[in-house]
């Protein structure tokens, strides 16, 4: 069951382009501060046209909603095609909510060139929702490999001292697993003469060629996510990127890849994500595990939150290849509750970072004695990030290890230890920089935070409360899809 | 055929006399009087372009002059991007050439002249259906082109270029001749239908037809600027007064891809096994060493020499998918892939130069990489536009270069040759590094020449259409694509 033709979802993605477009052909910098305001108002402005997503959207429909088609490449049969269903629904207003929460963030922070940053976020907000709502696997993958671009000037504009090497890792790293995939889309294309992304939900492979299009589609997505042992890029992007840039990868890039998982791998090659399962499961593993006791040495708190990422996308990826309903659904909203959370802990990060300019943990102690507010807030969030029960990280993790656990004990067990891991790294971070007797004359010089500040990171501690107390939203607008996803799954493709 | 219709002739007769009008007129203009001879070829240009757009015979080829010349659609197409793209790099030139003094004294404006003859040459070689046609205009153009390169005479880099470029397209033209008298000798023609005839029967020496395909390609090679024929690529692309890099690197290419089409695809169809497997593996040597070699570059008119092989073997990819295991049915998607790339990559190259020609100032060649530094801080809209030509470049959606190489990869997959689109794909990735160091230095760096940028009202207005084409193609490529789909559909079946 569709809807008629809307034009909400193009007015979700077009909106914040059109702003960012606007601010970059007319902002000056000699006017920063109206700048700041249109930026704000057209961030807003975007995340409120979003809202009807979510008013209107039908819980007990399957197939996709707010479908909108119409033609664009005749030659290559190529469409406009947009729909989302309970996968993509809360990751748009996601992206549309974290938009606002980083033009926020850079009111005072960013001095120079405010309109391009500006412009950059808009734009790039415009193109993940992209993403996220396309049908048609050419129009994915346009807006998929487009977000690369505003990123990459954010990264090496106003990133940190070593941000030329992480920009240009970022990009190629990127780059190549994505470029694998277009070989793949093209296959499919020759084998369909369709890009309509649910003909090939429907089309018959054989299991050599699912293979190599699961291993393609793994090639983009597992840099994307990212997974062991292609993660590298990731702490080098976290660290040099500016604070809302690291916001932005954190809560929503990341997610394209998980995205794309349920979009393209899954459905269209069940038999090889059957066949591929395990060694899935266990980069996932060893995601959550190693990369968690990686986290765990770190010395730079960028550092160690970008490790605490892959973690956390581990579970994510873990979730999926289980195959059960119960998994499926932690993962999802894993992949929502991380998004709050990591761009609050980069928040959070971010706010030190503008006072007293150093990452090191070792720099700083017993902040607790001069920010209280602050470090309540980053006490909280780094609860949420070990999975504490009541904010939205354990709802996830519960529901994955849930999952795992009735697919395989063992499985489920080392899951579980990302709970242990999870709390040393962030509660040990947090008792080192918050807690404890003053340590220097920096942390003894601290004003805590602004009505800005509190504002921003007030209303994310508001989401993560309200998501791990109630996650029925999330999850009942999940359920069918989820369901009629794996129902796909389980049955073979391969012709008889 | 012997129709004496000369109605699709006007264009080229039109050309031809009003370049003698313009060398007439020039004689007696004083050299603050140049930019008359400037308006004077725009205003060709623009004529040719309205006598060719009115001649279009609806999808259908007429033949002319005992069979020598041929108006199909292909060749309307593409005669029509030549006159845009000598328009457009005379344009870009002005201000440069004549702060060199290169339209000065005794050179008068020869510089308009030779660069319409070069244009009239790559009409012929367009339109033409016969082997010594198509010869007589790669020598018109190039002889236009040698003198062109080396208009600056007394600046030796330039003169060492001309040197070179003379020699080795002598020797090419030289190769291209031999492989056509071969193919003369085999099949007793010179008029191109006569051969695909005679090529396809069975009583044709196949010894000798192959050996003239070899030389045949090789000249097509070294005219195309791939490897292993493509050593005078970067030095020739630097030495040129960047002027004169553009007459070269822009509409050439077009009128090369088209002798390329007639000689191979049309010509020497039967042959196609055997030049196919030739292309394929110049077109592999030529990604691989093109993009490689780019990254050590530091001046930005080598990089983009390099740049220019590496695309050129992906056009290449192109024109060697259309025939599979005698399978031709992707034949015309494969050759409008080609088509579609190399206007595309006209397209983008006229402004990546059009660019370092803004930059250039009397005394000053902007031609190192260093000296794009941080053009974001000095001239935000012209690094934003030089930002979409490299990211187009590099095949990044959702730019033209993006569905240019989506076209080509789409073809070679059509022939199930997967190899080769993971290869091409993966060295294109390698291609991507140095198109985004340019992104770099443009915006990551702080500028080491801080003069102001002060481009004249067509150069800039020009510019921008032309950055924006690139945006704009790349967010509706439709009609492009199906104007170049179409155009060879059209010629390959009448």
């Amino acid at each position: 069951m569709m809807q008629s033709t809307s034009i909400l979802l193009s007015l979700a993605i077009w909106c914040p382009i059109a702003f960012g477009v606007f601010i970059l052909v007319f902002g000056r910098d000699d006017n920063p501060g109206l700048v700041r305001w249109v930026s704000l108002i057209g961030s807003i402005a975007s995340f409120i046209v979003t809202l009807p997503l979510l008013q209107h959207f039908d819980n007990s429909a399957h197939g996709m909603q707010f479908v909108e088609k119409s033609g664009w490449i005749e030659r290559f049969n190529i469409f406009y095609s947009l729909g989302i269903d309970g996968i993509s629904l809360w990751l748009i207003l996601l992206t549309a909510f974290i938009t606002v929460i980083v033009v926020i963030s850079a009111w005072e922070v960013i001095e120079k060139q405010v309109a391009q940053y500006m412009g950059a976020f808009l734009i790039l907000s415009g193109l993940m929702i992209g993403v996220f709502c396309a049908l048609d696997g050419l129009l994915f993958y346009v807006f998929f490999e487009a977000t690369l671009i505003p990123m990459y000037i954010i990264i090496g504009v106003w990133g940190g001292p070593n941000r030329v090497y992480a920009a240009f890792k970022f990009f190629l790293y990127t780059l190549l697993g994505s470029l694998l995939t277009l070989v793949a889309i093209i296959y499919l294309y020759l084998k369909s003469n369709s890009f309509d992304i649910l003909e090939w939900h429907k089309l018959a492979l054989p299991m050599p060629a699912q293979i190599m299009i699961f291993l393609a589609f793994l090639m983009a997505f597992a840099v994307k996510v990212p997974m062991w042992p292609v993660h590298t890029w990731l702490p080098d992007a976290h660290v040099e990127a500016p604070t809302g840039g690291s916001v932005v990868l954190a809560a929503i890039m990341l997610k394209l890849g998980a995205y794309g998982f349920l979009r393209f791998s899954l459905p269209i090659a069940p038999d090889a994500s059957h066949y591929l399962a395990n060694f899935i499961i266990t980069l996932s593993l060893i995601a959550v595990i190693y990369v968690g006791l990686v986290a765990l040495v770190q010395t730079d708190m960028k550092k160690l939150v970008a490790y605490s990422s892959i973690a956390h996308m581990g579970f994510v990826t873990l979730g999926f290849f289980v195959f059960n309903d119960m998994a499926m659904q932690g993962g999802i909203v894993q992949m929502i509750s991380h998004g709050f959370i990591s761009g609050a802990m980069f928040l959070c990060i971010g706010v030190l970072y503008d006072r007293v300019h150093s990452r090191q943990i070792v720099d700083y102690g017993g902040v607790v004695n001069t920010m209280p507010k602050f470090a309540a807030l980053f006490l909280l969030f780094s609860m949420a990030n070990c999975g504490l029960p009541a904010t939205s990280g354990f709802v996830g993790e519960f529901m994955v290890i849930l999952g795992a656990v009735k697919f395989n004990f063992w499985i489920g067990m080392l899951a579980a230890t990302a709970l242990i891991f999870g709390a040393a790294y962030s509660l040990w971070m947090a008792k080192r920089v918050i807690f404890g007797a003053i340590a220097n004359k920096h942390v003894a010089e601290l004003v805590d935070l602004n009505k800005r500040e509190f504002f921003m990171l007030g209303v994310l501690a508001i989401a993560v409360l309200a998501m791990g107390l109630y996650p029925a939203p999330f999850t009942d607008a999940m359920q069918v899809t989820v369901s009629d996803l794996l129902k796909h799954v389980a049955v073979s493709k391969i012709m008889p | 055929m012997n129709n004496m219709n000369l109605i699709p002739l006007y264009p080229e007769i039109f050309l031809l006399l009003a370049i003698c009008a313009i060398l007439l007129i020039d004689m007696f203009l004083a050299d603050s009087k140049r930019h008359i001879t400037y308006v004077l070829s725009l205003a060709t240009l623009a004529i040719c372009g309205v006598l060719t757009i009115t001649n279009f015979n609806g999808g259908t080829s007429v033949y002319l002059a005992n069979n020598m010349f041929v108006a199909d659609p292909m060749a309307d197409l593409l005669k029509v991007f030549s006159y845009i793209a000598v328009g457009i790099t005379l344009v870009y030139s002005r201000q440069y050439v004549t702060d060199r003094e290169m339209t000065n004294n005794h050179l008068g404006g020869e510089f308009y002249s030779l660069a319409l003859f070069a244009l009239l040459g790559q009409m012929v070689m367009i339109s033409g259906n016969n082997f010594l046609v198509i010869y007589l205009g790669l020598e018109l153009m190039s002889l236009a082109l040698y003198a062109l390169v080396a208009l600056r005479r007394d600046h030796t880099v330039s003169t060492e270029a001309a040197m070179k470029y003379f020699v080795l397209g002598a020797l090419a033209s030289g190769f291209l001749l031999y492989g056509i008298s071969m193919l003369y000798g085999a099949t007793g023609s010179l008029d191109l239908t006569e051969v695909a005839r005679v090529a396809a029967s069975p009583v044709v020496n196949k010894t000798i037809l192959v050996f003239g395909v070899v030389f045949l390609v090789a000249g097509l090679a070294f005219k195309l600027g791939v490897v292993p024929f493509h050593m005078w690529v970067p030095d020739v692309y630097q030495g040129s007064p960047t002027a004169v890099t553009l007459l070269l690197g822009g509409a050439p290419k077009l009128a090369a891809f088209a002798i390329c089409f007639r000689l191979l695809v049309e010509g020497l169809f039967s042959l196609a096994i055997e030049w196919q497997q030739m292309l394929t593996i110049l077109a592999v040597l030529s990604i691989a060493i093109g993009n490689i070699t780019a990254i050590a570059q530091t001046n930005l008119k080598r990089m983009l020499a390099y740049s220019t092989i590496s695309q050129m073997g992906f056009m290449l990819l192109g024109l060697l998918s259309g025939v599979s295991n005698g399978d031709t049915s992707h034949a015309a998607a494969a050759y409008g892939a080609s088509m579609f790339y190399i206007i595309s990559y006209v397209a983008t190259t006229l402004g990546t130069f059009g660019m370092i020609l803004l930059l250039a100032r009397s005394g000053f060649e902007a031609e190192n990489l260093d000296d794009i530094k941080g053009l974001s801080k000095r001239s935000p809209w012209f690094a934003f536009l030089m930002l979409l030509m490299m990211f187009s470049l590099a095949g990044i959606p959702p730019f033209v270069g993006f569905w240019a190489k989506l076209s080509v990869l789409q073809a070679v997959l059509a022939t199930g040759q997967v190899w080769l689109a993971v290869v091409a794909v993966l060295l294109s990735l390698i291609g991507a590094f140095y198109y985004i160091r340019v992104v770099k230095l443009m915006y990551f760096d702080e500028p080491t020449d801080n003069a102001p940028i002060q481009p004249h009202g067509d150069m800039r207005v020009v510019l921008s259409i032309n950055g924006l084409a690139v945006l704009v193609l790349g967010l509706m490529p439709g009609t492009l694509i199906t104007a170049c789909s179409q155009a060879i559909i059209k010629t390959l079946a009448s």
